[in-house]
């Protein structure tokens, strides 16, 4: 019986290694215990059988040997075919993406939230205000009266008469901001938007422009709180080693006014193109506000006192991200404009 | 332009380094953008004391030369070089045009120290044979060996190029005024030139009579000056003329521009023979007619202001002579003019006429009394000097100008405050006077009384605290910051919803543009779905710019265009910007441009496609975001310049916000869609709080049906009669196909539904759902004429 056995346990080891499917290997499975199947017959023959236990000590021996191989066997062809299939699927990665679409930020309003960021953590409110505005707000409340020579320079467009214009600067918001705060609480505010002036296009001047200005009222404000404010401004803009300067001005509606500078980000102050070999780029008039300004939008110079600056966004873009043509911010050519859609530094 | 030379007349510029003088001015606030100087370097007068021949030349020499200090060598090769002569020398270290350095070395062996030069190595000359031939400068002239010879040459000036702000061109546009602002930065004195002269017995009031008959003539002197002879000008006169960029044409009309230049008034001359004797100033009739100077004949109206000789007009005041009483070549008496007009009155003369002088420049800037009777007696002087004039004594004189003091009264803590600075009292007092301000100290108040030639101070702190600011300098001021508050800016009002929208279409893809407000008619015409009346410009730059946009949408349109004209493939748009109606009503709007796929990978032939859909799905995404869920629908409608058959109403609460759909194939034949939406008109539509909605726990029971239908109705009546007969059961509705086709009648559809039934509290048993969907079949059936579509 033992030979006999040990023949059969080899030849099931055999059958075993040599499938190399497991549709095979399943038939395997019916060769041995299937209803005529050896082990199954070979089980049968206990009645025979002189010494039982022992018969059915080898019978069993001889099945859990086949389970055992059968299931290790399985286990490899499965394997095997898991393995196969995995290298059908191997896939060429470098082909191209499916495209998801690109939502970029106009450049000029990158710019804008940028600085709208700055000054909202130093707690001013952005304030928005009509672009068809009287010239009560444009130009007189602000100390520029009708036949004044400061209006020449902006030329504006009138609408009807000289009442009705398109506006020429976003400081009449800044205005109706005053007149609507009633005199009595301070004020800190800027206010972004399109402006209007009778130039000519081309690759520097727009008759269509963003100026981003700002307006702080409060008490004991000096032209030394300005230079601090700017030069916050100025290193979130251009970096932390941007120095910064004043220059005497002359505005309408402030007084002292200055023109604020910042070294050349390009020669770092050795003087390159950009700087005119100066040192220093030109980004920003600001001053004091005037007190008839104060004045006339409903706040006593004696007791109030405050700052204004007024930034042109193109002219901020234009050096902040190598900008040549002031048209490029009103083409949106897509091929351009995609590379602002990202975080920047 | 302005002649440093010039400046020199007036203010002690010794040792002064003029580059750094320019750089100390631009920062006190006159920006100095250019200066000019021909100067050359290390050019000095020698004297040639022995000349011995070159022993290896036939043509050099060698010569000693007394240039100063020392006593040099050079060779020369000109051949008037001898003894005794007097000659420019450049020394090494000059640099001569075409960047010629010269240096010490050896000429065939002899040691030579610097050149000799002739005018033409110098730049002076052009280079001819002539020239050549001449050989070096012989120099007659009372200057000494070792002095500058760019005194000799002419060379000698400096020039600044200034570009000065409105505020204060008026008294930085002259020499005498900039000379004050030199003054203050140098902290010097400046000193009036001489404008003494003789008088003759007779009166000029014997000679004319003088009426003003405008109230824009506050003030005018005249004086008169007999027997002029007329000739060339000083070379002094010619030169600095030439450098403020005026052509010298006789003494007499130069010294009228030359007292100009020095005193920022214009002066005006008649010829007093060709005037007669009589003076009107008043405001021309319309259509009076002159003709000026240039020989053009001007028509006037009665905004202008004449001088005439009480019957025709004789001058444009302010603005430009006539011809009638022109000085010319035979002028023997002059009446001279000197006045202030009205500034506004001024420039609109001449930017009506088109016409602008020297005199318009200056009258529109304004004038400062004072200086128009300083110049009238400096031009009598520089008259009786360099033209002969016999000065006729007295003066023709209107004078109703306003002579009130301009007084500001401050303390020194005020100053400081403004600035943030710390300036003792003396500090001020110093600032002051090196101002030339006059003031008064009243205990610790400062009485300052402005000068009549700044007439841009107003008498207000501030506008001192200017003036000492910038002499103080702004490179001196330390950073502070206001107060802290302890609260972050806003976006106040609608600006936050502007830029929520913003933010929700850039991340859906959507590119930013920014546009023109201002378009054309044609442009403006379309998409006039809200039939509002444009703004017009009265006075356009050009056609094009003409008209105040009421939709975003033609622009956008263009941005279309020049995108696809550069090949790009996909357009997705999206700007944000006001309009404006004729009643100049403001309406903020949103407006949306697709075209093309909205996601693609060509190789896997994966694509979105931009159409109808996508858009209302961009729409919708948008306005719930916005917190308006359910509360907005589309309706179809035709629209101008839109496709019919796909084009609809956003509204919102029932009210119309926006439109949506497909741009009209006859207007843009690709298949672009567009939408655009009014801001303005959802800023105030009020949204409900944010509120956690638990998904059901028990399963949910999916069943799918479908209906044949009439082609004309609308899947929306379906879902609308769907979601009425599902009640509460039904939880979700999904078309997942639509069939056109053999399989139905020619006016017929199918449209397939999916829907979802889900109970929160509990699960829903079979017979449960079967009821509601029986019921949903029976009246859709029945209520929309439909037939169940069997065998699905």
């Amino acid at each position: 019986m033992k030979e006999k056995i040990d023949v059969l346990l080899s030849e099931i080891e055999n059958d075993i290694k040599n499938v190399s499917n497991i549709k095979d290997l399943n038939e395997l499975k019916v060769k041995y215990l299937g209803k005529k199947g050896v082990i199954t017959i070979l089980q049968s023959g206990i009645k025979e059988a002189i010494d039982k236990k022992e018969y059915g000590m080898f019978v069993n021996k001889a099945k859990t040997f086949f389970n055992e191989s059968f299931d290790n066997r399985l286990n490899e062809l499965e394997t095997i075919e898991l393995n196969k299939k995995l290298e059908s699927e191997n896939i060429d990665i470098s082909l191209p993406s499916t495209k998801i679409p690109i939502g970029s930020a106009n450049i000029l309003e990158n710019i804008i939230e940028e600085v709208e960021e700055v000054f909202m953590s130093m707690g001013y409110d952005v304030v928005d205000g009509p672009e068809v505005e009287e010239d009560k707000y444009n130009f007189e409340l602000l100390n520029i009266p009708k036949g004044h020579p400061a209006r020449d320079a902006q030329d504006t467009f009138y609408i009807e008469d000289e009442n009705i214009l398109l506006r020429s600067q976003t400081s009449p918001v800044q205005a109706r901001t005053m007149l609507s705060a009633g005199g009595d609480k301070p004020i800190r505010m800027i206010c972004p938007g399109k402006t209007y002036r009778r130039d000519q296009d081309d690759a520097t001047h727009s008759h269509q422009f963003m100026q981003i200005e700002g307006l702080l009222v409060d008490k004991n404000i000096s032209l030394s709180d300005l230079k601090g404010t700017f030069d916050v401004i100025a290193k979130k803009l251009f970096g932390e080693n941007c120095e910064t300067r004043f220059r005497p001005s002359y505005y309408q509606f402030t007084e002292p006014s200055v023109e604020t500078d910042i070294s050349c980000f390009v020669c770092k102050g050795k003087g390159c193109s950009l700087c005119k070999n100066t040192g220093w780029i030109t980004v920003s008039g600001a001053g004091m506000v005037h007190p008839n300004v104060l004045k006339n939008c409903g706040y006593d110079p004696n007791v109030w006192s405050g700052f204004a600056f007024g930034f042109g966004a193109e002219r901020l873009a234009m050096l902040k991200y190598g900008i040549n043509d002031i048209r490029t911010f009103y083409q949106t050519d897509l091929r351009e404009s995609k590379y602002f859609d990202r975080r920047d530094v | 332009m302005i002649s440093l030379n010039w400046v020199k007349d007036y203010i002690d510029l010794t040792g002064e380094d003029l580059k750094e003088l320019a750089v100390k001015i631009t920062k006190a606030g006159i920006n100095v953008e250019g200066v000019v100087s021909k100067r050359i370097e290390n050019l000095v007068i020698g004297k040639i004391l022995s000349v011995t021949p070159h022993p290896d030349s036939d043509h050099l020499n060698i010569c000693m030369v007394d240039v100063g200090n020392e006593t040099i060598q050079i060779v020369c090769g000109a051949p008037n070089v001898r003894e005794g002569l007097k000659v420019i020398v450049a020394l090494p270290g000059c640099v001569l045009k075409d960047d010629f350095e010269i240096k010490a070395g050896k000429i065939r062996g002899q040691e030579s120290n610097g050149m000799i030069c002739a005018l033409f190595e110098l730049g002076i000359e052009e280079k001819t044979e002539e020239n050549y031939a001449k050989g070096i400068e012989e120099v007659n002239s009372d200057l000494n060996p070792g002095d500058d010879a760019n005194i000799y040459l002419g060379l000698d000036d400096t020039l600044y190029e200034l570009d000065v702000h409105k505020h204060r061109n008026n008294d930085c546009y002259y020499h005498i005024g900039f000379a004050y602002e030199i003054a203050a930065i140098l902290n010097k004195k400046v000193t009036l030139p001489d404008d003494s002269y003789v008088e003759i017995k007779d009166n000029v009031n014997d000679f004319i009579s003088l009426k003003v008959d405008t109230p824009k003539c506050p003030f005018y002197t005249a004086k008169m000056v007999k027997d002029v002879v007329i000739k060339e000008s000083p070379e002094f006169i010619k030169k600095r003329l030439i450098s403020a960029g005026m052509r010298p044409i006789n003494n007499v009309v130069d010294i009228s521009n030359y007292v100009m230049l020095e005193y920022g008034q214009p002066l005006h001359f008649f010829d007093k023979n060709k005037l007669g004797d009589k003076i009107l100033v008043r405001e021309a009739k319309d259509d009076e007619e002159i003709i000026t100077l240039d020989g053009n004949k001007r028509v006037l109206t009665k905004n202008d202001i004449v001088i005439t000789d009480s019957v025709k007009p004789v001058c444009i005041a302010g603005v430009m002579g006539g011809e009638n009483t022109d000085v010319d070549e035979t002028t023997k008496d002059i009446l001279i003019e000197s006045a202030i007009f009205d500034s506004v009155s001024i420039r609109y003369t001449s930017s009506r006429l088109n016409l602008k002088s020297e005199a318009s420049i200056r009258y529109g800037k304004g004038l400062n009394y004072e200086y128009t009777i300083k110049a009238i007696n400096r031009a009598c002087y520089l008259l009786q000097k360099y033209a002969d004039a016999k000065v006729l004594s007295g003066v023709v004189m209107h004078d109703k100008v306003d002579k009130k003091d301009k007084i500001v009264k401050f303390k020194t803590e005020e100053i400081n405050n403004l600035l943030g600075i710390t300036l003792s009292l003396d500090d001020v007092k110093t600032e002051l006077k090196r101002l030339d301000f006059d003031y008064k100290l009243d205990k610790d108040t400062f009485i300052v009384n402005i000068p009549k030639r700044r007439l841009d101070i107003d008498p207000n702190i501030n506008d001192i605290a200017e003036e000492i600011g910038r002499l103080y300098g702004y490179h001196n001021l330390v950073s502070t910051l206001p107060k802290v508050t302890t609260r972050r800016g806003v976006y106040v009002g609608d600006v936050l919803i502007r830029k929520l929208i913003s933010k929700r279409l850039r991340s859906l893809g959507l590119n930013e543009t920014k546009t023109y407000t201002l378009t054309n008619s044609d442009m403006a015409s379309k998409f006039c779905y809200d039939k509002k009346e444009n703004i017009i410009l009265p006075n356009p730059m050009s056609v094009d710019k003409s008209v105040v946009r009421t939709s975003i949408l033609p622009s956008l349109i263009n941005v279309y265009e020049y995108n696809k004209a550069r090949n790009v493939d996909n357009i997705l748009l999206y700007e944000i910007s006001k309009t404006y109606d004729k009643n100049y009503v403001e309406e903020s709007k949103v407006a949306i441009l697709i075209e093309g796929d909205y996601i693609v990978n060509s190789w896997l032939n994966t694509k979105v496609k931009c159409d109808f859909y996508l858009i209302k799905g961009i729409i919708e995404n948008l306005l719930d975001y916005l917190g308006f869920q359910n509360r907005y629908e589309f309706e179809k409608e035709v629209l101008p310049d839109m496709h019919p058959g796909m084009s609809a109403l956003i509204k919102l609460d029932k009210e119309v916000i926006g439109i949506i759909g497909r741009v009209h194939p006859s207007y843009k034949k690709d298949e672009i869609y567009v939408a655009e939406i009014s801001m303005s008109k959802i800023y105030d539509k009020q949204i409900k709080p944010i509120k956690f909605k638990e998904s059901s726990k028990y399963p949910e029971v999916k069943r799918d049906l479908a209906f044949i239908v009439n082609k004309n109705i609308d899947a929306k009546e379906l879902i609308n009669q769907i979601k009425k007969s599902g009640g509460r059961l039904l939880k979700d509705i999904d078309i997942f196909d639509l069939y056109v086709g053999p399989k139905v009648k020619e006016d017929e559809k199918s449209i397939a539904f999916s829907l979802t039934f889900a109970d929160p509290t509990r699960t829903l048993s079979d017979e449960e759902v079967t009821l509601v969907f029986d019921k949903i079949i029976h009246d859709v059936e029945t209520n929309l004429n439909a037939k169940l579509r069997n065998g699905e």
